[in-house]
């Protein structure tokens, strides 16, 4: 199979069961998508295939051939944070770091199709995602303030 | 020797497949995390689904509805037909899991799963559709009641595979599924229950009512339909109804609830159905979906 990660091509051979989570943390080395709960409740592993928010533990990596996967890794620009990944600092959306790559999918899925969410829009986007020590506050501000910012761009 | 794998764009080729002994995943959100979970391994060869157009998309036809068995729990709960006029399925498709396992989940699998609390099932059920099914030896068509023979049974042989779910229409009804839940999302019915009622001159022409989580099977309760018929579907009707699904049911203690908490809700969860199909019958808006609008701001 050709596994697309944030725009490079990665050849490889692999078991027909293996997940998605387990072939770019194992083969790929981008540790940035966690392993969590391991069975799609806490988000920690999300990433983008074609645009949308998959639990990568729980998809199968042979079903992602040939589909554009976005990873945490994938979202700045060199040394460039992604506006969402300074919002989530500016916010203080952040803690422990664990749920956060997952957040930041989410949030980015979720504002590439909806570009001025209101708070319920983004609690429910993030729905997927458990933070267990921030709380939720500072991560819906960072995502409102992306969203506010990003407006301000187009 | 390490399992194979295969993901035809055709359906023939998955049908020969199957035939072949491959187990069929299309999101994996039940058959990978059933297997993460430890509830059952993998199957050693394995089909997916998700390639195949033609198994996808939803079609408004003459009598209602073809849903293919790969149309995912997103796209029937943003279609305006199914919000207008199958509104309790987009009540029900609109609270599965979160916005990845709306977008992965394919309504084929999670009818196939056969879950005592899968959300689209009662709606499905009370609108009596059929699931389409096919093999490499032809096809025919299961009504959705007979479909479903257990918790996670069905009655389809292994080479056998949904190909798409034909959902009747009915005129002026109103229609509504409400759960009741711990929480908003990524939460699995504790109880839950569907109504779909037609009035004339503002008494109840014809009720159907589901019950979710509260038996093996999601089932029709028909001594609740039957006393709903002729009354105003007011607040004493709708209660009736509830008391007599609850004793109908036949729950089971688990993680969730136990059985008598379940017991309990299950007339209360019908109650609610019942008044927001009555209400949406008599074209008042109730907000899809029904279970946040009826259980009140979060």
């Amino acid at each position: 199979m050709t596994l697309q990660v944030n725009k490079t091509s990665y050849p490889l051979e692999i078991e027909a069961g293996r997940t998605l989570l387990s072939v770019l943390r194992g083969e790929l080395g981008l540790t940035g998508s966690k392993e969590g709960c391991d069975d799609s409740e806490c988000g920690a592993c999300m990433v983008l295939v074609d645009g949308q928010p998959v639990n990568s533990c729980s998809y199968l990596a042979l079903q992602a051939d040939g589909r554009e996967v976005t990873t945490i890794e994938g979202l700045a620009s060199g040394t460039k944070l992604h506006p969402l990944q300074q919002a989530f600092l500016d916010h203080g959306g952040v803690q422990c770091g664990f749920c956060t790559p997952g957040m930041l999918i989410s949030a980015t899925g979720l504002l590439a199709t909806n570009s001025d969410p209101t708070d319920d829009e983004i609690r429910a986007a993030l729905s997927g995602n458990l933070c267990r020590c921030t709380g939720y506050v500072g991560i819906v501000a960072a995502v409102r303030s992306a969203a506010g910012e990003q407006a301000t761009a187009d | 020797m390490a399992g194979r794998f295969t993901s035809p764009t055709a359906l023939v080729d998955a049908l020969a497949a199957t035939e072949a002994g491959y187990r069929a995943v299309a999101g994996g959100t039940d058959l990978v995390v059933g297997s993460r979970q430890g509830k059952w391994s993998l199957p050693e060869d394995i089909v997916a689904l998700d390639r195949i157009a033609e198994l996808r998309g939803i079609e408004e036809t003459a009598g209602g509805l073809r849903i293919g068995a790969t149309t995912n729990h997103a796209d029937l709960a943003r279609h305006p037909a199914i919000r207008e006029r199958w509104t309790a399925v987009a009540d029900a498709a609109s609270i599965v899991g979160s916005p990845a396992t709306r977008h992965v989940g394919t309504l084929g699998g999670n009818l196939a799963n056969a879950s005592p609390a899968a959300e689209t099932s009662g709606p499905l059920l009370c609108f009596e559709a059929q699931v389409e099914v096919r093999s490499t030896t032809g096809s025919r068509r299961i009504a959705l009641d007979d479909l479903f023979e257990g918790p996670g049974r069905t009655t389809l042989r292994s080479d056998e595979l949904i190909v798409a779910v034909e959902v009747p229409e009915l005129a002026n009804a109103g229609s509504c599924y409400v759960r009741l839940e711990f929480r908003r999302q990524m939460e699995i019915a504790v109880v839950g229950a569907t109504a779909v009622v037609s009035l004339d001159g503002g008494l109840v022409s014809g009720a159907r009512i589901a019950i979710t989580a509260l038996a093996p099977t999601i089932r029709r309760v028909a001594a609740a339909e039957s006393a709903l018929l002729g009354t105003d579907g007011g607040p004493s009707a709708a209660s009736e109804a509830g008391r007599l699904a609850a004793e109908a049911a036949l729950p089971i203690s688990d993680v969730r609830s136990s059985l008598e908490y379940r017991r309990a809700m299950a007339a209360v969860v019908v109650r609610r159905a019942v008044t927001g199909a009555i209400a949406r019958a008599r074209g008042e808006t109730i907000a899809i979906p029904a279970s946040a609008s009826l259980f009140g701001a979060r």
